[in-house]
């Protein structure tokens, strides 16, 4: 090993030689962008750059005229003459040189030879090429003209011709259709897919296999992976206790919007403004969750204002790195000290959010946030087309009963006289109605936790349901402003409410309170302590009247009060009721009020002779009659019934954040150095950044306004082109391993230039021009020669383009981590795959939420089919992200992630060995093995490596399976009870040695870097 | 001549690349150890790799040689989660004492955040706690932490601290990365991304957690994350429960032999393939699979305490396989015995806001000997001299009492709190900075969160100005953009 070491460090000393003379200077060769930019920007920009408050003796040389300027008879940069130039002076001058030595950031001989020779050749300033719109460029001639087979192959091989470099040769069939099945499904290929193509020998094959992909819903499923990362999607809220959020539906829209190619300047209006789109559609609406994927707190302590503060920055920051490739945060606290973008502009950019409505949990002002999921208001129900056609259904029947309901109304007045007689008989007995019992339908506004729930282990007191509501603080549900059910006062009445306290976690105290129209809640009876607060005085008043005592624990209870005793007089009408305790858990079952059958006020009426009678006392007693009547409350009933029905639909409904816009926007003002607590800064409208122009709107500028303007082409006054040419770059990444411009993140001055600045702008071009539609973009980078090449470089390539910044070759890597999951269960045939739904939460090690709390954390994994779905719609915990995706480089989403890191560690490593959901997929794969029908060992060895990586393997490779699988046996055949365990069987399983010795080499070939790996 | 191949770099991935130069092949290869891999090297300009290489030895990090002489070569960082009261453990106020249950004067907490305290009556608390003097040095320490006093000859308290987030996440945040921006690297992450490990076959970077005291506020993985660092700098949590690393125990009916024929299977194929492809990133791979078979042997006997004598085992007042705090002082031991850089353990338990007195005993119960015999075991080793370990809690607690009857508590406080430092290169004994009167604002010597971190870097050889990574056009370093500096004060 150590004769060999002396070369391999050769080996690298030679690499980094290379790169120092990859900047040779050169006369009359200097590109301000290429060269010259990226050296002021690291070494003068943080003192002499854009930012005004930062800036050193007043100087800057951001652009010519600032550092050609004639500062009192010396200029910074004399044009063509560095002995003249102040600047140059400084940078060469020992005793004091710029940048300062305490910068620790000199300059080093390479940078100011290109320095002086800039300056010598006259200083030219260019724009920044990120700032500057696309312009289309001319087509490369290229010697090899039967190579190129799409415009984009005439800028890939001329480059390299002029590097003197060859492009490798294409890939062969196998390994392409693996590569188009990986980076367009994120799957691999069957066997059959992949002889398909094997012996499709006619023309358009690979086209074919193309489109094929393309139209698969995978496609969507495996785009979504990329867009999650960039707009930071996750099912949790990511500070404090990271409970869960509602939000999956924005993934199934994602995936969907990628399947049915919707363009992406309307993806872009949609996800930052479709409710502000005319009469927008559910779809529409679910896209605005983009604006409510930030991370968000309810920590008790959090203070408005600098939460407020946390949200603009988190959407400013996204908005900004995934439309605009741009760092727009850095100017928080002061103007960019790279990129024109001044802090004004950042606040500006962030009052287009100000109308975001997502501040209820902050005030959390019932401390019932600590539930899973937590509420983030505002947040709406998503129906399916099965949901709407039940609630259609519903509906027409509900017609149907309102008709025969007016029927038996009109029909009342014909019985009236035999009514009039049997209602006397009733006149003194007491009655029940309930107010809520296993639905709310009283109609009006509900708050709080009005699910309806049954715990096996304690049954309903009434019907099949209750609620159950459990806090360590003071906590409510309540209804108000009822319109389908209201309770007059005649007097007399008593109200009920029938509670279970749990005796494990009895409440400090509960209350009911009753609603006596608009804000009139001063009317309440409380049980237990003292620590419910709301109207709570040192005496007893009609707003907070004791009542003693706790009911007793561990039995259903009848909770009553009457109401003259909470201050309901006569005439006043009840049309609002609040459930209301402190800590513990209680459960919460019908409710309601009881009083005389026949109302005072309807006797005394009746009393009189029908002559005698008012309208007013007529309509008094004909309204009670059908109020009382079997034949109206049975339609009434039925009605109420269909109602239920109707609202039990609805509320089942999915439930997902969304924007909605608030009435009046959050005042924006700019936060000196970001500080929330300075109020001193201007109040700012939105606007977007001043250097990129200004959205000239009549009034206030809205998210529609920005979204438009993001996507309107440069003739239009927007930057469309702009936008454009940030996403094509991270779409050629994605399918060729690096950008064109290599960084994916950050377009402005601290990030590198384009290797290939005009086929960039040729592309975002293009893309604009075919009305932003992906698909076909996807299919012309496939389909380039560029695509297909093969990814084995010869070492004159490793040498020279070590990076693979120019394309002669394609990118190898290990897959994503949602598809290294996805392969391995693809592979053993475990794989489960359906379009959307809740995010699914596969096993994962034991107490792996041990540090979460409010509430205490237990994760219950899936059984069954859901946990074989596919990575995309793993449960994404932000703070404890799955250990296995976490291994493969999933971010956490709590920011933009335009590039993950590719890491190789132990952690890896043992994800794939020891994972229980690799074991199973193991064993799976072992049971297809078995069950392939191959004639012997070898060729079973055989056809389960290429299943796992679409070639058939060498001999020497099977010899290795071989001995493996012998000993397995061997070893397996004297252990029975191992045996039993590897092959995850009951014991004395007939065959359980043959699985156990197949699952050990099942999971070989599932670990092979191979199996993981685009090539 | 040629133009240019690529674009022109940014002479701070030079940087890099100089760091990398120093570089000897054994620790270029040993960075593949530490999972750094051919890809991730690979985005770094200019990289290429031979086409067998083999990992050696450790990854020994970027700042190589040091920037200056180091005075410690790890770090134990006990963070005690939730924030403890510095005005019942480190800081002796007898003037809040006397005004005890009165009005807090509005002058000191005119303009100043709050957290759960926000639109509340504020009324002063006096120290639930009786203070003495220790040692030599006669520092001031209170009675919770006898154990602790018995070592202020070996630590330096710092009383004058001072971070900038009110409420728990956030504040973890600024203290262990130095800002509340998403991405940024913990300290641990910095530090071993700047000095590598000593250790072969164990990260460089452990986290331990134990929990008891009031309800645990949740400490977030992001917590010990590498942000934008390559993710093998990340910590990795070891629990003295269970198991002890997430996937380290075979499957069912997979024996050593079994599992170590998968590996070598495993290593056999992966040769032969990259024999086909020469892709470097497939020795990588074979690398981490020999690692993470290594790792599966040494980190359960790492983590088994049982074999330790009894006296050390009582010293620590641990018992094998109870998740305590002493347990994972004393595994903290262990660790750092092995060659891990930093070792950060977390106690959740410290949020008191009510009940302070109750609590405190819980606390200071579970946590005041095993620091204590922490410090001891290290120094009788010989290894406290070149070991910095660190006390402390987020924030500290305020003045004012939060809360009603008997045993009140107190809120979050992020303007004067108290922690300590002991070991590699600090001066045992010394007091450092002062609150004012009523302990609210540190007033003396003040210490931010980034002059703790510059301190640190500075034990560990590392000038904080010049350990920092390119990261979305900013060199961000783990001390930030505003002037930091070293305490020399309490340096020895």
């Amino acid at each position: 090993m150590m004769a060999g070491s002396g070369m391999r460090t050769c080996h690298l000393v030679t690499a980094i030689i290379a790169l120092a003379l990859m900047n040779p200077v050169t006369s009359g060769d200097v590109d301000f962008t290429r060269d010259i930019r990226s050296i002021l920007s690291q070494h003068c920009f943080p003192c002499h750059g854009p930012d005004e408050q930062a800036r050193q003796a007043k100087l800057s040389l951001f652009t010519f005229d600032e550092a050609t300027s004639d500062r009192g008879g010396m200029r910074a940069i004399v044009p063509g003459d560095p002995d003249s130039s102040e600047a140059w002076r400084r940078m060469t001058d020992h005793e004091d040189p710029m940048p300062p030595v305490e910068e620790n950031n000199p300059l080093d001989a390479r940078e100011l030879e290109l320095l002086e020779q800039w300056i010598r050749e006259g200083a030219s300033y260019s724009p920044h090429w990120a700032y500057v719109p696309p312009q289309r460029p001319i087509i490369p001639e290229v010697s090899d003209d039967q190579w190129p087979l799409d415009p984009i192959d005439h800028h890939v091989l001329a480059r390299l011709e002029a590097e003197g470099l060859q492009p490798v040769p294409e890939a062969d069939r196998i390994t392409l259709i693996r590569r188009l099945t990986h980076d367009l499904t994120g799957l691999p290929p069957t066997a059959k897919e992949i002889d398909d193509f094997l012996q499709d020998t006619r023309p358009g094959a690979y086209e074919r296999v193309v489109d094929r992909l393309l139209a698969s819903d995978r496609f969507g499923e495996r785009m979504a992976m990329y867009w999650l990362d960039l707009v930071r999607y996750a099912d949790t809220v990511g500070y404090h206790g990271d409970q869960t959020h509602r939000i999956w539906p924005y993934r199934d829209y994602v995936i969907n919007a990628f399947n049915r190619n919707l363009p992406f300047d309307q993806f872009t209006i949609e996800q930052l403004a479709g409710d502000l789109l005319p009469a927008p559609n559910q779809d529409q609406l679910v896209a605005t969750g983009y604006n409510r994927l930030i991370q968000t707190s309810h920590e008790g302590g959090v203070q408005l204002k600098e939460y407020r503060a946390i949200y603009m920055a988190d959407r400013v920051r996204n908005v900004s790195e995934t439309w605009m490739g741009a760092t727009v945060g850095c100017a928080q606290c002061h103007d960019h000290k790279y990129d024109p973008f001044t802090a004004r502009d950042f606040y500006t950019l962030g009052a287009f959010f100000a109308d975001v409505d997502d501040e209820e949990h902050l005030r959390n002002q019932y401390g019932g946030l600590n539930t899973l999921p937590t509420r983030r208001l505002p947040e709406m129900g998503v129906s399916s087309a099965a949901s709407r056609a039940r609630v259609a259904a519903i509906e027409a029947r509900r017609e149907q009963a309102q008709a025969e309901l007016e029927r038996v109304m009109a029909g009342l007045e014909d019985h009236q006289p035999e009514w009039e007689e049997t209602i006397q008989v009733q006149a003194d007995e007491i009655q029940e109605t309930t107010w809520v019992d296993d639905v709310l339908a009283t109609g009006g506004d509900a708050q709080g936790d009005w699910t309806f729930v049954r715990e096996p282990a304690l049954p309903a007191h009434s019907g099949e349901t209750y609620r159950k509501q459990s806090s360590t603080g003071l906590i409510q549900h309540y209804t108000v402003g009822t319109t389908n059910r209201t309770i007059p006062i005649h007097g007399g009445e008593r109200f009920f409410a029938w509670v279970y306290l749990s005796p494990d976690d009895p409440p400090g105290a509960v209350m009911l309170q009753f609603n006596a129209g608009g804000t009139d809640w001063l009317h309440r009876a409380t049980w237990g302590g003292d620590q419910i607060e709301y109207g709570r005085r040192d005496e007893d008043w009609a707003g907070y009247r004791r009542q003693g005592d706790l009911p007793p624990t561990g039995q259903w209870v009848r909770l009553e009060i009457s109401a003259d005793e909470v201050g309901l007089a006569p005439g006043q009408i009840v049309s609002g009721m609040a459930f209301t305790q402190f800590g513990g858990t209680v459960y919460w079952d019908r409710a309601g009020v009881e009083g005389h059958a026949v109302p005072r006020e309807v006797l005394d009426v009746l009393s009189l002779p029908r002559e005698d009678r008012t309208p007013e006392q007529v309509d008094l007693v004909r309204h009670y009659q059908a109020e009382t009547s079997p034949d109206v409350r049975d339609r009434r009933a039925a009605i109420s019934t269909l109602e239920q029905d109707r609202q039990s639909v609805e509320a089942a409904l999915p439930r997902t954040m969304y924007t909605k816009r608030l009435e009046t926007p959050r005042e924006v003002r700019v936060l000196p150095r970001g500080n929330w607590l300075d109020e001193s800064g201007e109040i700012v409208e939105p606007a977007v950044p001043v250097f990129l122009g200004d959205l000239a709107t009549d009034g206030p500028a809205t998210r529609l306004d920005l979204a438009r303007w993001l996507v309107r082409p440069g003739e239009e006054d927007g930057v469309g082109e702009m936008t454009a040419r940030v996403l094509v770059n991270r779409l050629w990444a994605l399918f060729l391993g690096e950008g064109l411009c290599p960084s994916l993140d950050d377009f402005g001055g601290q990030g590198q230039p384009p290797n290939h600045p005009e086929l960039l702008d040729l592309l975002a071009i293009d893309f604009v021009e075919s009305d932003w539609n992906i698909k076909d973009f996807i299919r012309r980078l496939v389909l380039t020669r560029t695509y297909r090449l093969s990814s084995i470089p010869p070492s004159v390539l490793v040498e020279q383009d070590p990076t693979n910044a120019l394309f002669a070759r394609q990118a190898r890597g290990r897959l994503p981590a949602e598809s290294v999951r996805d392969t391995i269960l693809a592979v053993s045939g475990l794989l489960v795959e359906k379009i959307g739904g809740p995010s699914v939460k596969p096993p994962q090690p034991e107490g792996y939420y041990q540090h979460l709390n409010f509430p205490v954390r237990r994760y219950d994994a899936d059984g069954g089919a859901e946990q074989w779905r596919r990575g995309v719609y793993v449960h994404w915990q932000r703070q404890y992200l799955h250990p296995m995706l976490r291994a493969f480089d999933a971010p956490a989403r709590e920011d933009c992630t335009a590039r993950r890191s590719v890491s190789n560690t132990p952690q890896a490593a043992l994800a794939l060995l020891n994972d229980p959901v690799v074991v199973q997929a193991s064993r799976a794969f072992a049971d297809r093995i078995l069950a392939s029908e191959q004639a012997d060992d070898r060729s079973r060895l055989s056809w389960a490596v290429r299943e796992a990586v679409g070639r058939w393997p060498t001999e020497e490779e099977i010899d290795v399976l071989v001995d493996l699988l012998a000993e397995n046996r061997a070893y397996y055949l004297a252990n029975p009870t191992e045996a039993d365990a590897a092959a995850g069987v009951s014991e004395g399983t007939l065959d359980s040695g043959a699985r156990a010795a197949w699952t050990g080499v099942a999971r070989v070939i599932l670990n092979l870097h191979e199996t993981i790996t685009r090539e | 001549m040629r133009r240019s191949l690529v674009s022109n770099q940014s002479p701070h991935h030079q940087l890099i690349l100089d760091q990398l130069a120093a570089v000897n092949r054994r620790q270029f290869l040993g960075s593949l150890s530490m999972g750094l891999g051919a890809a991730a090297l690979s985005q770094l300009p200019g990289v290429s790799f031979g086409q067998d290489m083999i990992p050696a030895g450790p990854y020994r990090g970027v700042v190589d040689p040091r920037h200056l002489i180091p005075r410690a070569k790890r770090v134990i960082f006990l963070c005690m989660a939730g924030g403890p009261s510095q005005l019942e453990t480190f800081d002796e106020k007898p003037k809040l004492a006397e005004i005890d249950g009165q009005a807090m004067p509005g002058s000191f907490t005119q303009g100043m955040p709050i957290a759960q305290l926000q639109g509340k009556e504020l009324r002063c608390l006096g120290p639930r706690a009786t203070f003495s003097r220790h040692g030599q040095s006669g520092q001031s320490i209170s009675n919770y932490l006898p154990h602790i006093a018995s070592v202020a000859d070996d630590i330096a308290i710092v009383r004058s601290m001072v971070t900038e987030q009110i409420n728990h996440d956030p504040a973890h945040s600024f203290m262990n990365a130095g800002s509340i921006l998403p991405g940024r690297p913990s300290m641990g992450s910095w530090v071993t991304y700047g000095l590598g490990t000593e250790s072969q076959d164990l990260p460089g970077f452990v986290v331990l957690t134990s929990v008891a005291g009031r309800n645990p506020q949740p400490i977030a993985s992001r917590q010990w994350s590498s942000g934008f660092l390559p993710s093998t700098f990340s910590g990795v949590e070891f629990n003295s429960k269970g198991d002890p690393v997430h996937y380290i125990g075979n499957p069912p009916g997979v024996s050593r032999d079994r599992q170590e024929h998968f590996v070598s299977a495993v290593r056999d194929l992966n040769t032969l393939r990259a024999s086909q492809t020469h892709d470097p990133e497939i020795d990588s791979r074979i690398a981490q699979y020999e690692l993470a078979f290594r790792m599966q042997m040494s980190i359960p006997e790492l983590m088994d305490i049982s074999n330790e004598p009894p006296e050390v085992l009582e010293m620590y007042g641990a018992t094998p396989g109870d998740g305590s705090f002493a347990s994972n002082c004393l595994l903290a031991r262990r660790l750092a015995e092995r060659g891990v850089r930093f070792i950060h353990l977390y106690h959740r338990g410290w949020d008191h806001h009510d009940g302070l007195r109750k609590y405190m005993d819980v606390c200071c119960g579970v946590s005041d000997q095993p620091t204590a015999a922490l410090i001891k075991d290290l120094k009788s080793r010989g290894m406290l001299e070149d070991t910095l370990v660190v006390w402390g809690g987020e924030f500290g607690r305020t003045p004012m009492s939060q809360g009603s009857g008997t045993d009140p508590g107190r809120d979050h406080h992020i303007k004067g709190f108290s922690m300590f430092l002991a070991g590699g290169g600090i001066r045992g004994g010394t007091s450092y900075g002062a609150t004012d009167d009523l302990g609210y604002h540190a007033v003396e010597d003040v210490v931010h969160v980034r002059d703790l971190h510059a301190t640190m870097l500075h034990l560990l050889g590392i000038d904080h100005e010049r350990l920092s990574m390119p990261f979305q056009g900013l060199d961000v370093k783990l001390t930030g953009v505003e002037p930091a500096r070293v305490v020399t004060d309490i340096l020895a």
